[in-house]
């Protein structure tokens, strides 16, 4: 169990968090044909635009309501309506997913209304898709925006079915929420393992159709792939829906409200267990024995555990990162022997009083640094802004997350499944054994006394509880 | 103190602008800033722009007064380098939550002040302002006013929110800032007849350390560099200095054409871009320095500090001659940088093809400059496919451009390089450009080219999804060309100017029916060549043109 509290600071040093309506914006990114719309001054759209090239070194379609100062006093209307109607003739898209931003909510626009107006006033696009979602920068976080697009997604684009009506289900088509902690590269691997067992998983959003890195078979300005409307209309038809990541109970909750399609959710996909218990329930829900390659492959996995124990058992482990990714590296290298020592995240979840730590920080970057610092932590995993920190730290750094700018191949970055749990630890194993052969073997200095070289007492359930409790009273 | 609004349009009348001093007065009220499209806009706001010019100085803690969104989205990523200090790169913000939108956020950007000064100790802290609380009525010039009492240490409100205009403005309002609150408020320790300001040159990837060491052989002294590896205290004596350039042409213009009104600092617009360039500019610098007393001599070190960069720069990129034979470059870009390389480019043996740029005399450079400054707008506005087919019939083997182009160059196969804000190399200077010669060797000659282009085995020939699109295009065209009067239409509304969206068939009637014959008839008739004026090399041509035949009027009435 562990505690979440709050940094009591005014000044946010080295933000962890990224604002949420660029949350939303990516969640649309994973539907065919869509534009993302921040309804905002140009620089809200820029900022992530920016940050997505950087992320996934692609073209990134996303626009703007390009909000001036007298517009954002005066109401955005006008921008709207000119925005979708220039969206829609020069990009043709299938749908258009808007994002409210700080700016206009302080205002306090009514885009619902809006979009009804310039339905009602603009035949063209009376019956273009166009989803609205309410996403203030000034509250929660990246996460928390992506959470409420899929949801309002599901509430505004699945057709509803009547629970009374008789209703024709494909045992076979399962519906999939992926939260946004996994990469294109990880729902690929969810759609192979799912379709070894027959299934026909249809992924809301799909970044794995958009955000891949594939050579497009056409040139267009909107997403280059990603699940369509049409798609997403007959999601009440499955006979699943697989939820994975905490943050994805709410679309799974909006989708058995709307369906009545029963829900399962996976808090995480990477670890021993935990696709243990994705393998047997896809195993059940198709009826089929689990396929020979996946029984190969946790025998893989677990000479992998095995292996590699041996470089992370014991490790002093600080982590940055949104709260399901954080519950699930985390919890992976727990289950691996490392010790959670100090934990950053960015918003609230029911997860986070679960992570094997003593205290999990509501924070920043900064926070994480000192923190890592006086715990003597000797592994760092966060996005990479932790690279500043990494280095004054001197300790060996596993990038997981958005913003990934400083290496390529963030897309592609697997840690689901069997195989990928599997190559994830070998990677941090790897990193490991690499620092120490960098920085810590053995010279005949190193036992002469200074007590620099493994000098921790040994840590087990609440053997490190005094000196982080008294930090925290010191800290709050 | 000067209210905002005060501060933008004072920026506006900037005198020191070529192309403001060519406007009339009711067009200079209006700005020198494109119209920003709902759907259709791109790139950065006001804040963005302050930020990029003043981040650069590298002992400052930079606060930003906003959401997360605006700090949290976009730290740590700029290209700059410092020599000293990393502070800049240290990220401050005050993620204002709803209590603050509700009660106002002004208490806790005091206590943020406090906290950054107490732990991080900076020489001064820089507060930017964002659209979040202007709106809702934060004072940050009070509370810097304020903090800057009881805490002694300059506190500089940056007041350039987002919404009130595009990057371009931010910079400018950045000046001010620094105008306003920073420069000549220190004095420094001593003084030389060698003391240069160098104005709006951010150091990206450390370029401006490819210059550096021949202004000190030179014994010319980098005496305030705004804002590239520069430091506070630099910028807060740096009324001091003995003369200016300034790099990055109009970003900045306002500090450098101020600090000569004000402290008699005379600047020149040069450039390190390009060989004939730096030597222009080193040219420059030494006269400016002699003309405020330096030394007579100094003028001939310069120039033998020329002659041999110059041949070891030429020596170094001849001998890539052989291998750029008959290869040609698409060179996309806005702005003075472009028109730098294009030299450098031509002394390597590269063709040029895309803009209009044959054999350049010094005549042809401001044409030139302007005629790219207009293909940089319209890649723009260009859907992914147009600009394939661009890469296509300029038959170019590699394209040089800004940022974001290059994924439709990339997933096209087409051989690119960054020549952008964002790049990894420094370009600068001699050494610079025997460097990006290098580098378009290493991007043009890399054997992974053939394989990435070649189709996969199982797609037949002329099915490539390239293939398609390209028929798609020229079917588009044909059915277009049958139609004479969907031609007439379609050639009508070409636009010209991008800025104020004015099309050739616009100024063509403008023409005839007011019979015009300047570019600035156009502009009062049309709007055309009104804001950033890289269009009016076009409208020049259009002139010169004869007016579409008489013919055509029947079609054109049925196209209207």
């Amino acid at each position: 169990m562990a505690i979440v509290t709050h940094a009591k600071k005014a000044c946010t040093v080295n933000p962890l968090k990224m604002s949420q309506p660029i949350g939303g914006a990516l969640a649309f990114m994973g539907l065919r044909g869509c534009m993302p719309l921040l309804h905002g001054s140009q620089g809200c759209t820029s900022f992530g635009l920016v940050l997505f090239v950087r992320h996934f070194k692609e073209a990134i379609p996303m626009q703007t309501t390009a909000m001036s100062e007298v517009a954002t006093i005066l109401g955005g209307y006008e921008n709207v309506e000119q925005a979708v109607l220039n969206i829609h003739k020069r990009t043709r898209p299938e749908i258009i997913g808007i994002c409210s931003t700080g700016v206009t909510e302080t205002k306090g626009d009514d885009v619902e209304g809006y979009i009804r107006l310039i339905r009602a006033r603009n035949p063209e696009v009376a019956q273009l898709p166009m989803v609205y979602v309410s996403t203030p920068d000034f509250k929660d976080a990246f996460q928390d925006g992506w959470e409420k697009t899929v949801a309002r997604m599901v509430e505004t684009l699945v057709d509803p079915v009547d629970a009374g009506a008789p209703i024709q289900r494909n045992a076979r088509r399962i519906n999939v929420l992926p939260g946004c902690h996994l990469t294109p590269g990880d729902l690929d691997e969810i759609r192979t393992i799912m379709e070894d067992f027959g299934l026909q998983p249809s992924f809301l959003p799909d970044l794995a159709g958009s955000l891949d890195g594939h050579i497009p078979d056409e040139f267009t300005p909107t997403t280059i792939g990603g699940i369509g409307v049409d798609e997403i209309a007959t999601m009440g038809e499955s006979a699943w829906t697989i939820a994975i990541g905490a943050q994805m109970r709410r679309a799974a909750e909006a989708m058995k409200t709307r369906t009545g399609v029963p829900f399962r959710l996976f808090e995480r996909l990477s670890g021993l267990e935990a696709n243990d218990e994705f393998i047997m329930f896809l195993s059940q829900i198709s009826g089929r024995p689990v396929p020979r390659k996946y029984r190969r492959q946790r025998g893989q996995l677990v000479d992998a555990m095995l292996d590699a124990h041996f470089h992370i058992g014991g490790r002093r482990l600080a982590i940055g990162a949104e709260p399901d990714l954080l519950f699930d590296m985390s919890g992976l290298l727990h289950d691996m022997g490392a010790h959670v020592m100090a934990a950053v995240t960015t918003t609230h979840s029911p997860v986070l009083e679960r992570v094997e730590t003593e205290e999990v920080l509501i924070g920043d970057l900064e926070d994480l640094e000192r923190l890592a610092q006086e715990r003597g932590c000797d592994l760092l995993i966060t996005h990479s802004h932790g690279r500043q920190a990494a280095e004054r730290l001197n300790i060996p750094f596993y990038r997981a997350g958005i913003p990934t700018f400083d290496r390529i191949g963030a897309g592609h970055q697997l840690t689901v499944g069997y195989r990928g749990t599997r190559d994830t630890l070998f990677t941090i194993a790897n990193l490991l054994i690499a620092d120490h052969e960098a920085n810590h073997d053995a010279t005949p200095g190193t036992w002469r006394g200074d007590g620099a070289h493994g000098a921790h007492a040994p840590l087990g359930k609440g053997a490190h509880a005094p000196d982080t409790l008294a930090h925290v009273a010191a800290v709050h | 103190m000067t209210s905002l609004s005060a501060t933008i349009q004072d920026v506006f009348n900037e005198p020191g602008c070529g192309k403001n001093a060519t406007k009339s007065e009711a067009e200079r009220k209006k700005g020198c800033t494109k119209q920003l499209q709902p759907g259709g806009a791109a790139g950065g706001c006001a804040f963005d722009g302050a930020k990029i010019a003043l981040q650069p100085l590298t002992d400052v803690a930079h606060l930003v007064h906003g959401p997360i969104a605006c700090e949290g989205n976009s730290w740590d990523n700029r290209g700059a380098r410092s020599s000293g200090s990393s502070l800049w790169r240290t990220s401050f913000t005050t993620d204002i939550n709803e209590t603050d939108v509700v009660f106002g956020g002004e208490k806790r950007l005091y206590k943020a002040i406090r906290e950054t000064i107490e732990k991080y100790d900076p020489p001064a802290v820089f507060v930017y302002q964002t659209c979040v609380p202007a709106m809702t009525g934060d004072d940050i010039n009070a509370v810097c006013k304020a903090a800057k009492e009881k805490f002694g240490k300059p506190v500089i409100p940056i007041n350039a929110p987002g919404f009130v205009g595009p990057k371009n403005l931010g910079n400018k309002l950045a000046g001010e800032a620094l105008l306003e609150h920073v420069i000549g408020t220190q004095e420094p320790d001593y003084t030389t007849p060698y003391d240069l300001n160098i104005i709006g040159e951010y150091n990206l990837a450390g370029e401006l350390w490819q210059v550096k060491p021949l202004l000190d052989e030179l014994g010319i002294r980098i005496f305030a560099s705004i804002s590239g590896d520069g430091r506070y205290k630099e910028v807060a004596y740096s009324h001091r200095a003995k003369a200016a350039m300034m790099v990055c042409s109009k970003a900045m213009i306002n500090v450098a054409r101020k600090m000569e009104e004000r402290y008699g600092i005379p600047y020149f617009e040069g450039s390190f871009y390009g060989i004939q360039d730096s030597s222009d500019s080193l040219r420059e610098i030494a006269r400016l320095l002699i003309s405020r007393g330096a030394p007579e001599e100094l003028m001939a070190r310069t120039e033998a500090v020329i002659e041999r960069e110059e041949a070891k720069a030429f020596a170094a990129i001849a001998s890539y001659r052989p291998r750029f034979a008959g290869k040609k470059v698409l060179l996309i870009t806005g702005g003075v940088k472009s028109w730098s390389v294009v030299a450098a480019l031509q002394e390597a043996g590269l063709e040029l093809v895309g803009t209009s740029v044959k054999k350049s005399t010094r005549e042809d450079k401001e044409r030139i400059k302007e005629l790219m400054g207009q293909d940089a707008h319209m890649i723009e506005d260009m859907t992914p496919r147009e600009m394939y087919k661009m890469l296509k019939d300029a038959k170019a083997d590699i394209m040089l451009s800004g940022g974001r182009s290059q994924f439709v160059a990339l997933k096209a196969a087409m051989p690119w390089l960054d020549i952008n804000q964002e790049r990894h190399h420094a370009y600068m200077g001699y050494v610079g450009m025997v460097t990006l010669v290098a580098q378009i060797d290493k991007a043009l000659h890399n054997p992974m080219w053939q394989q990435v282009r070649k189709p996969a085995p199982w797609d037949r020939p002329g099915e490539s999804w390239q293939a398609r699109a390209l028929a798609q295009m020229d079917a588009e065209a044909a059915a277009l060309a049958a139609d004479p009067v969907a031609t007439e239409k379609a050639r009508r509304a070409q636009k010209i100017c991008h800025c104020k969206s004015v099309s050739l068939g616009a100024i063509e009637d403008a023409i005839a029916t007011r019979h015009l014959d300047s570019v600035e008839g156009v502009r009062l008739a049309t709007d055309a060549t009104g804001g950033c004026g890289a269009c009016a090399a076009r409208v020049e041509d259009i002139l010169k043109a004869p007016l579409p035949p008489k013919v055509a009027a029947p079609a054109l009435k049925a196209a209207e």
